[in-house]
């Protein structure tokens, strides 16, 4: 790894694969710093090392990928797996994790393109070992080939759950059940995203063979649940939740959640990046312009970490700031520039076309987003609902003075995994949006590193 | 919680951060009514940023004042916190076993030597220290490397968690009725007749006195006044890491472990403003420190670094004003919210709310600057 | 809790808290644990709470777990090997008195 780059691009999900061969076509030199061993960020992990003996299982949108990667590995782009950037600032210094060793590096220009994360789902109960994520029993299926052993129960809300449950049934996996908490309240709403739709109807045909297949196999599928709650002792044994007002239990070892997707907004908010609330699709996003450029001259932002768009967005996207980077860095000019982006934000609007239909229709209900007083707000320091909406009530200042005061949000996931909740329930308390609540600051590192990896000393210690 | 807008407060205090807090302790405690108003989430608090010690060793050196100050400040801590502790149920982690400052040159040794003998002169002997050679430093604490020559030692410092303070000091704030408005900067304040007003985001409050207790803010909103409170920002950058197993007697300077286990790592001092960003750089020095006065720490994980920005005066040495020209105005402006805790909430509050003179705060006034 | 959709492929032998167990190769360590259905793997050093894998992605820090001697590695980050020695952070450690 060089001390110095023109352009270093973090992420090899579509948005960073499509950046970096974008901007290096047009001559900047640059490099790709990936998390992972392999490029395909997660939507298309492993799908050029795949252990299963059919990728199609997984569906064409997947297959789909195995293009992307193949071009970018074919492009000879220096690209650095298994790193990860603990480290980001305004200045362009980057720390990076590099197979164990801290490395440090620095570039004119970054796009950070680390994708998303899925939006917490939080329940009495969620914590109990034997839940999980929707995306990590993809990771599963996508990086060791592995299913269920004893047939899953769905819950939540999002195309995410029903892919995943179409994929399971392709694979032979029976279903438990779907506990769907998508509120029908939404469907008049969303209608109004419909004629837009239109221009994306491969999305809306694609959703309906899901749902289509998913009856046909006869899964037994709980609309309008709510007041989810997970039971068992050691581990997960059973969930209990009402259906249209009807109490409803189900034993199960394994459940798996899926509430939607956010930007993973880490890097680009340590990094100092201006954000702001999205109602429409209920999360926090950097603002960058019309070719992914932040608040910060040398960061971009490309993809689902930018805003949620799904890969084929992300791809275009990516290729967007590529050429803006490749101009800001004279190697082409303006018009060049502009001849080249406009078939790609042509694309690119037709696949993000989907997006105010799909956040409506799947918008997430305020009881799912500001749980039960028990419920576990903050996983990694064990702190609940209940004392969050105590001190917000007492007149707390906000998430920030709630950390500082309960140590929610301080632990390993750096509020990863709690800081939506806190900021809902301020919201909900205070009758403020979340934009006016604002968020947790962010701060490095922001993957681990040790004190030893930084101060450069060699020592027993894994990735 | 909600603030009376028609109704006159007998003291109004501008910041909710440890010295403003705890002022409003004190002085709710009276029976008096308070207000405070504070800023929002997001802006500067040097109270969010404290390194969490009480501290003697070393401050007065230049300001023999100041040395007994902080005595008598450390000396009521253990009863202050036992206070705190009954009253709101927290508990905010005093651990007064005595404080280290490691030497890891010649110089600095020869530096502290010269301090800690300063303080004790002006302290009359009531400042007691110890300066530790490396073996003696290494019985007492084993895990410290070779590379560290020694360390100055008082048995009058401790640390506690500043976080977990201020929490303390807001519920005993809610619990002694105090009104306490978030999200209220304030714009301006002037004097009307025999009262106060101050204008905040939102409105206008009244009260009979008001107490500055506003960090960095405090220059500007005291002219208001005809009152020059100098003060400058100075960045200290700080690491935390993950939970490590006990092995921190006491607290140091450089490092010190939490009642969770994790450990503080500090710090730095730049002037660079009103910037609260981390650098490479200094997370860089301040982990090879660590590791060299503590090499048993090289496979420990970082939890977080950020930069917080201490509220100094011109001589490092607090202010305690009050007003010549407008009774019943004060500013307070300090950078040891911690160590100076019970004090603010005692004799200060007395201070404001008696409006009589103290000999222990008088040395305090921003008149010195005036020269 | 997991199994492998086609079991043809290679096994690799890793030691759990001692014992031997053979696991699909290639895997990360922490699809071995479900497929070995060794869960909780992590017992919380705030109260104890008993935990596992839950967001395989490495953003979650549930999947902590000892690896050739060292603590708290994220079992979803890292691939198993043949001869690793894993352990299960089920007890919490002391922290200051």
């Amino acid at each position: 790894m060089k001390a110095a780059y023109q352009l270093l691009v973090i992420g090899a999900g579509p948005a960073g694969m499509a950046a970096a061969q974008t901007a290096a076509r047009q001559g900047v030199e640059v490099a790709v710093i990936d998390e992972q061993p392999h490029p395909g960020g997660q939507i298309y992990r492993n799908v050029n090392a795949s252990p299963l003996a059919d990728i199609e299982l997984l569906g064409k949108d997947y297959v789909f990928g195995r293009q992307l990667v193949q071009g970018f590995e074919h492009a000879h782009i220096d690209y650095f797996a298994n790193s990860g950037v603990w480290y980001l600032d305004r200045s362009g210094d980057l720390g990076i994790v590099q197979d164990g060793v801290h490395r440090r590096t620095s570039a004119q220009r970054i796009v950070v393109a680390c994708g998303a994360q899925e939006r917490p789902m939080p329940f009495p109960g969620w914590d109990k070992a034997g839940v999980m994520t929707a995306g990590a029993a993809q990771i599963l299926m996508k990086s060791a080939a592995m299913v269920p052993s004893e047939a899953p129960v769905l819950a939540g809300n999002g195309p995410l759950l029903l892919l995943l449950a179409w994929q399971y049934l392709r694979a032979g996996v029976r279903l438990r059940a779907i506990v769907d908490t998508a509120k029908s309240a939404n469907r008049w709403p969303a209608l109004r995203y419909f004629p837009q739709a239109i221009a994306a109807s491969d999305y809306l045909f694609k959703g309906l063979k899901l749902v289509s297949a998913i009856r046909r196999a006869r899964v037994p599928w709980f609309r309008q649940a709510e007041d989810l709650r997970a039971l068992g002792e050691k581990r997960l044994s059973a969930l209990h939740f009402t259906c249209r007002g009807k109490p409803q239990h189900i034993d199960t070892p394994l459940l798996l959640l899926h509430q939607g997707v956010i930007p993973a907004l880490q890097i680009a908010a340590a990094a100092g990046c201006e954000t702001r609330w999205n109602s429409l699709q209920q999360c926090w996003q950097p603002q960058v312009d019309d070719w992914g450029q932040s608040s910060v001259d040398s960061i971009f932002v490309a993809g689902d970490a930018a805003a949620i768009g799904g890969a084929r967005a992300a791809w275009l996207g990516g290729q967007l700031a590529g050429l803006q980077l490749a101009h800001q860095l004279g190697l082409i000019d303006a018009v060049k520039r502009d001849k080249l982006a406009q078939p790609i934000r042509k694309a690119r609007a037709r696949h993000l076309a989907i997006r105010p239909f799909l956040d409506t229709w799947y918008r997430v209900a305020e009881s799912s987003l500001v749980p039960r007083d028990e419920t576990l707000a903050c996983r990694c320091e064990e702190v609940s609902v209940g004392e969050l909406r105590t001190l917000a009530a007492m007149g707390c200042t906000g998430p920030n003075q709630a950390k500082a005061f309960t140590r929610c949000g301080m632990g390993p996931c750096q509020g990863r995994f709690c800081g939506s909740t806190v900021e809902q329930i301020f919201a909900s308390e205070t009758a403020a949006s979340p934009q006016q609540i604002g968020r947790f600051n962010t701060r490095p590192p922001l993957k681990p590193v040790t004190l030893g990896q930084i101060a450069g000393i060699a020592h027993n210690e894994q990735r | 919680m909600s603030v009376k807008p028609n109704h006159s407060y007998d003291t109004l205090i501008v910041g909710g951060g440890l010295v403003g807090a705890a002022v409003a302790c004190g002085i709710a405690a009276t029976g008096a009514r308070v207000a405070v108003l504070d800023g929002s989430d997001r802006d500067f608090r040097a109270s969010r940023g404290n390194f969490g010690l009480v501290w003697v060793q070393g401050k007065g050196a230049n300001f023999p004042a100041y040395a007994r100050l902080s005595g008598v400040a450390a000396r009521q801590w253990s009863d202050f916190s036992a206070e705190l502790h009954d009253a709101t149920g927290i508990d905010v982690g005093l651990q007064q076993t005595g404080g280290y400052d490691f030497c890891l040159t010649e110089d600095e040794w020869q530096q502290r030597e010269w301090e800690m003998r300063q303080v004790a002169l002006h302290t009359g002997g009531e400042f007691e220290y110890q300066m530790l050679d490396a073996a003696e430093l290494r019985q007492r604490i084993p895990e410290v490397s070779d590379e560290v020559l020694g360390a100055s030692y008082s048995a009058a410092d401790g640390h506690v968690n500043p976080l977990y303070l201020l929490r303390a000091l807001h519920q005993r704030m809610h619990d002694l009725g105090v009104d306490y408005a978030p999200g209220q900067a304030v714009q301006s304040s002037r004097r009307h007749h025999d009262e106060y007003v101050v204008s905040a985001r939102q409105q206008d409050y009244r009260a009979a006195k008001l107490v500055f207790c506003a960090g960095l803010s405090n220059q500007r909103l005291c002219r208001d006044l005809d009152m020059h409170i100098p003060v400058q920002p100075l960045r200290g950058q700080l690491l935390i890491t993950d939970r490590v197993p006990a092995f921190l007697p006491a607290a140091t300077l450089q490092v010190r472990q939490t009642r969770e286990g994790t450990l503080q790592i500090g710090d730095s001092h730049e002037d660079v403003g009103l910037d609260e960003s981390t650098t490479l750089d200094v997370i860089t020095r301040l982990a090879q420190r660590a590791v060299k006065i503590f090499p048993h720490l090289a496979p420990v994980r970082v939890n977080r670094a950020w930069g917080a920005l201490r509220v100094m005066t011109p001589d490092g040495v607090p202010i305690y004003h009050q007003s010549a020209e407008h009774p019943g105005a004060y500013a307070i402006s300090c950078h040891s919210g911690v160590t100076l805790a019970a004090l603010h909430a005692r004799e200060v509050a007395n201070w404001i709310y008696a409006g009589a003179d103290d000999p222990l705060i008088a040395p305090f006034s921003a008149e010195r600057f005036n020269v | 809790m997991f199994k492998l959709l086609d079991d043809t492929g290679d096994l690799v032998v890793i030691q759990l808290d001692g014992a031997d167990a053979k696991v699909p190769a290639g895997v990360s360590v922490a699809a071995a644990l479900l497929y070995l259905d060794r869960i909780p793997t992590r017992h919380s050093v705030v109260n104890g709470a008993p935990r596992a894998p839950f967001c395989m992605m490495g953003v979650c820090f549930e999947c902590l777990i000892e690896v050739d001697g060292v603590v708290d590695q994220r079992a979803c980050q890292l691939q198993v090997r043949a001869g690793m020695r894993l352990r299960l952070q089920l007890s919490s450690r002391d922290s200051v008195p």
